[in-house]
């Protein structure tokens, strides 16, 4: 049986289409369709309720300890009111899950997971856990919005001072007032475009959901979320990443810092070496769309296996993102796709896609 | 939901409209694009291949995902709709006036519904 967000009825009122969710019903669009949902984040604002969103806090004097031991970036030094992405890494070096670290205190930390992983990640960071820390699930008391795009300072500067609000990307305030409600603010998301996530009790997730919908911010569902990220290229897991794929492959490096003394993962990546394939960025050079899980090839050779594809409403045509063999994975080299018995031409592409000016 | 009556309705949710003795347009649905949601792509037949009761002849693109479309007659297909390639968005427009293609020689008519038939098997589905 599939939870509700604190905002199922919202999404029902709006017309939302609901569906099932990595274990919640929320909406793959409102009546505005994915389109429009997806232009509005560019071009305006949207709202997204993204409260299935996992979240678990590690405390104790030897909670950063554990981060660096556990995670692949570093969190030494990092301040309070900072944000950081991460991967979590098996063994074998391939992605547990990626998911982003707030530092709240020298001893607590604030931990977004990905929901299908989140029971997993869990147990994962429990059973890795060493001296004093304990990491609590706080996915249930937890409701997360989403907003997002150029119009989101002007909307959320209607509740909040705008000096109360993180400035920088990737930081963070806590005990923020919206609409009455206490949450936590960051200058996150997963669309590529300029904004906020709000962090709540479930309690007030419709006051504040209510308060930036009446400031005209537009909602937006499960499908402009997946255009949205895929036009900026972000990695989803289960699509780019997963347990046997490398964060070197994936182009991740930037978040896993081989100079620390040990976390899990980091011998396996050494031992791996120079990746075979890469992730790279594909766009469709005439008509068609590209999905998941299709064969690339250069010639008649497979060079790789598309992970994520659509087409990017803003962009205006089809993208994908593949794992592609090295010596196919320049920028410029042709290749075609096979698509339902069908050759698809594309070019390899820089990343990301669209990259907000 | 609209339901054009001179039309006649197969039950994965294309329309036939009869314009002549062995000739029909075809084109999808209102509840379909609906359905659907925002059409991007769409991959047409040519001039002159056969289409046959049953069998896919073309497929809509959403952003979310593929769909085949199926032919209510067995023919031979006299005309596409070419400006669907440039501008798929007209079948979320106006379902009934952005037909795909034109049949001809139509030697078999799947099991077509009437629109009260086919309104009641849309309710069914909802």
């Amino acid at each position: 049986m599939e939870k509700r967000t604190p905002l199922y009825e919202r999404h029902v009122e709006l017309g939302g289409r609901v569906v099932p969710f990595a274990g919640f019903l929320l909406p793959v669009q409102y009546k505005t369709g994915v389109i429009a949902e997806h232009m509005a984040v560019r071009e305006h604002a949207g709202l997204f309720d993204v409260s299935h969103m996992g979240e678990a806090v590690l405390e104790g004097p030897d909670a950063e300890k554990n981060l660096n031991a556990i995670l692949s970036n570093d969190f030494s030094g990092m301040p309070i009111g900072g944000a950081r992405y991460t991967l979590m890494l098996n063994e074998r070096g391939g992605v547990v899950d990626d998911l982003i670290v707030y530092r709240c205190g020298e001893e607590r930390f604030f931990l977004v997971l990905n929901a299908s992983n989140t029971e997993k990640d869990v147990n994962w960071l429990r059973g890795h856990l060493r001296g004093e820390a304990t990491l609590e699930d706080i996915s249930d008391r937890t409701a997360q919005i989403a907003l997002q795009g150029p119009d989101a300072k002007a909307m959320i500067t209607k509740f909040v001072p705008e000096e109360a609000l993180p400035k920088k990307y990737y930081s963070f305030v806590e005990h923020v007032s919206v609409a009455g409600v206490d949450c936590m603010i960051s200058r996150t998301g997963y669309t590529g475009e300029f904004g906020y996530e709000l962090y709540m009790d479930p309690s007030g997730a419709a006051a504040v959901w209510d308060a930036l919908y009446r400031e005209g911010a537009v909602p937006c569902g499960l499908g402009a979320r997946d255009t949205l990220r895929l036009e900026a290229a972000m990695p989803l897991y289960g699509h780019e990443l997963d347990d046997e794929t490398d964060p070197i492959s994936a182009g991740l490096g930037f978040a896993v810092k081989l100079e620390k003394p040990n976390f899990i993962g980091k011998s396996a990546l050494i031992a791996r070496g120079e990746p075979v394939r890469v992730r790279v960025g594909l766009k469709v050079t005439r008509r068609g769309i590209i999905r998941e899980h299709e064969t690339v090839y250069a010639g008649e050779t497979e060079v790789g296996k598309t992970t994520s594809g659509t087409h990017c409403p803003y962009l205006g045509a089809g993208y994908a993102m593949a794992y592609l063999d090295k010596a196919s994975a320049a920028v410029g080299t042709q290749v075609e796709v096979s698509v339902r018995g069908r050759r698809i031409a594309a070019e390899v592409v820089p990343l990301p896609f669209y990259k907000r000016a | 939901m609209n339901i054009p009556e001179n039309l006649l309705y197969l039950d994965s949710h294309e329309w036939v409209e009869k314009t002549g003795e062995k000739t029909a347009r075809i084109g999808l649905t209102d509840f379909a694009q609906d359905q659907l949601g925002d059409l991007v792509f769409v991959n047409l037949p040519e001039e002159g291949d056969s289409v046959a009761v049953g069998e896919s002849f073309a497929d809509v693109e959403s952003v979310k995902a593929v769909s085949d479309i199926y032919s209510p007659v067995t023919g031979t297909v006299a005309a596409i709709n070419a400006d669907l390639l440039d501008a798929p968005e007209a079948i979320n427009q106006d379902p009934y006036g952005a037909w795909l293609i034109e049949v001809t020689d139509i030697t078999e008519y799947g099991e077509l519904m009437d629109a009260v038939a086919y309104q009641a098997f849309c309710e069914e589905q909802n």
